[in-house]
């Protein structure tokens, strides 16, 4: 059932976009939307001769919501982290916003992973908020109203508002990575990256998760990295299979077994659990 | 209480009071930063200016003020070059600095006596030189803390979201490191390069266990510190004992019973 959704999701999506793609075309004489993230042959190896990322090709566009899956150490983060700057690919070309990555970030809100964020920081949820835009102060310069009022904003659209003052360790999972997301918006980004964000929360904060998640897409683009695969293939729209190679993405092509297979092929053993399994018998 | 009239007595409580201001405002950092260990290895690699300057002749908190600062930026620096083994290389770096400190005390000719004090302290040895030096340094951690807090504060909470927002996060680390160093020169005169680590954490570690802001716990720490080291330097003089162990008894007796209260409140909750 699982994937039937997604895949008549998509293609909707896929009619939607032939259509822009129509209105475009006799608008303003192109054949394609622009992507955001052009990545063409990249490959990336942490230590000689051992490829993590291998000829990787994508390209995000401005309305998608790609979900990125695959085996841990399938090099899902190190992915993000090229698009993100924090790492430079070996081979092949990475554009983001039409810029180098590095140049593109204040276009980017980034959710990390929850192991990065230290919990027993002494910071309250009203600090780590303002965190998000801390980059456009100069020293000395203290946050102005209009800062504050950012603030409100986003923690007001991830209806935590209540909980400005108190600090980070007392939030439960999920009102801590809400937190994290109204840090990412404050910067007003146009594409939103998020690191497996669904780890250590409960069924029904995940559930309001996606329906924020999908509020935030109407307007900017997502990518979510997860190794969670049943929920995001209900709520993605986009998915791309990450085992060294990139296997496949597209609303357009259907997920087969052949492609979920050769992702993880050679690590079901190293996850352990059957989730892959479990997908392809509900195929 | 007519000890309070001798000068070398005021001049203890002083430099207390100044050392518990910059390790107030600079321990909270460090614990939340859990820099401990690296604190200690740089105050031990001071050790090796305070060695050159015997050596040379001059001030040796000078020289451990300069060399405390260049091995703040090398350890900063070789700790994040070999992230794997950082925890080795901050060892390497410990013995380093104190093996240096050595080989120039046996260099210099003539008994070096209060050598002993840099090693362990001597608050009661405190010079009206020393509290200049002091004040100095207090001034340039107060004004960089004011610059820099919410950088400092950024990039403990998440240093990963702190780069990818293009902060400076490297940089302003070392930086810290340095106002680390500073602290520790101040503290040095104190409880002496040996003891450093723990008038640097404890302030703060026990200012942590009943705040959540870095505000308080800044306020909290400053007047740990001075009650540290204002009991420490009584009991020194009332029982006769070192300065820089009573100091040390008094903040660790006093830390741990805030860990003991805080750990029956946690169990109550």
């Amino acid at each position: 059932m699982v994937a039937v959704d997604s895949r008549l999701r998509g293609n909707d999506k896929l009619d939607m976009c032939i259509k822009y793609k129509n209105v475009l075309s006799l608008k303003l004489n192109v054949n394609m939307p622009n992507p955001i993230i052009k990545i063409k042959n990249l490959s990336f190896a942490y230590q000689r001769e051992n490829n993590i990322l291998e000829n990787v090709n994508l390209e995000v566009f401005s309305d998608d919501f790609l979900g990125i899956i695959g085996p841990n150490g399938g090099g899902k983060t190190t992915l993000l982290k090229i698009i993100l700057g924090l790492l430079k690919p070996d081979k092949g070309s990475v554009f983001v916003f039409n810029k180098k990555p590095k140049e593109a970030r204040n276009l980017i809100g980034y959710v990390p992973q929850f192991s990065e964020i230290d919990l027993d920081c002494p910071v309250s949820i009203l600090d780590i908020v303002l965190m998000g835009i801390l980059n456009r102060k100069k020293i000395f310069q203290k946050y102005n109203d209009e800062d504050f009022k950012l603030a409100k904003e986003a923690l007001d659209f991830v209806d935590l508002q209540n909980l400005k003052d108190r600090q980070i360790g007392e939030l439960s999972g999920g009102q801590r990575q809400r937190i994290y997301i109204a840090r990412a918006l404050i910067r007003k980004p146009k594409l939103l990256i998020l690191d497996e964000p669904t780890a250590s929360i409960d069924e029904k904060s995940e559930r309001e998760f996606w329906e924020l998640l999908q509020t935030i897409n109407r307007n900017t683009a997502i990518i979510i990295v997860s190794h969670d695969i049943g929920v995001i293939f209900k709520n993605v729209n986009k998915i791309a299979c990450l085992n060294k190679q990139l296997y496949c993405h597209g609303a357009d092509e259907e997920i087969t077994q052949d492609i979920l297979d050769k992702t993880y092929k050679c690590d079901i053993e190293l996850l352990g659990h059957g989730l892959p399994h479990r997908v392809l018998k509900k195929h | 209480m007519e000890i309070l009239t001798y000068n070398f007595f005021q001049n203890a409580l002083i430099i207390g009071i100044l050392a518990s201001i910059a390790c107030g405002i600079i321990g909270p950092f460090v614990v939340a930063k859990r820099i401990s260990f690296l604190s200690g290895s740089i105050a031990h690699s001071s050790f090796g200016g305070i060695g050159l300057a015997y050596f040379l002749g001059f001030n040796p908190l000078i020289g451990a003020a300069v060399f405390s600062i260049l091995s703040a930026l090398g350890i900063g620096i070789v700790s994040e070059k070999f992230k794997k083994n950082e925890d080795a290389v901050i060892g390497a770096m410990w013995s380093l600095g104190m093996a240096i400190g050595l080989v120039f005390i046996y260099l210099t000719p003539g008994y070096s006596a209060d050598l002993f004090s840099y090693l362990f302290g001597n608050i009661l040895m405190t010079g009206s030189a020393d509290i200049i030096l002091a004040i100095i340094l207090n001034i340039v951690i107060v004004i960089s803390v004011l610059a820099f807090y919410r950088w400092f504060t950024a990039i403990i909470f998440d240093k990963q979201f702190s780069e990818v927002i293009n902060i400076a996060v490297f940089p302003i680390y070392l930086f810290l490191l340095c106002l680390v160093a500073l602290t520790i020169v101040i503290l040095i005169r104190i409880v002496g390069v040996i003891l450093v680590i723990a008038l640097l954490t404890l302030p703060a570690a026990t200012a942590q266990t009943f705040n959540k802001s870095f505000r308080k716990i800044i306020l909290w720490s400053i007047l740990f510190g001075c009650l540290f080291t204002t009991a420490g330097i009584f009991l020194s003089y009332y029982l006769n004992l070192p300065s820089g162990p009573m100091i040390i008894f008094t903040a660790v007796f006093v830390y741990t019973g805030f860990l003991i209260i805080g750990k029956r409140s946690i169990l109550r909750k």
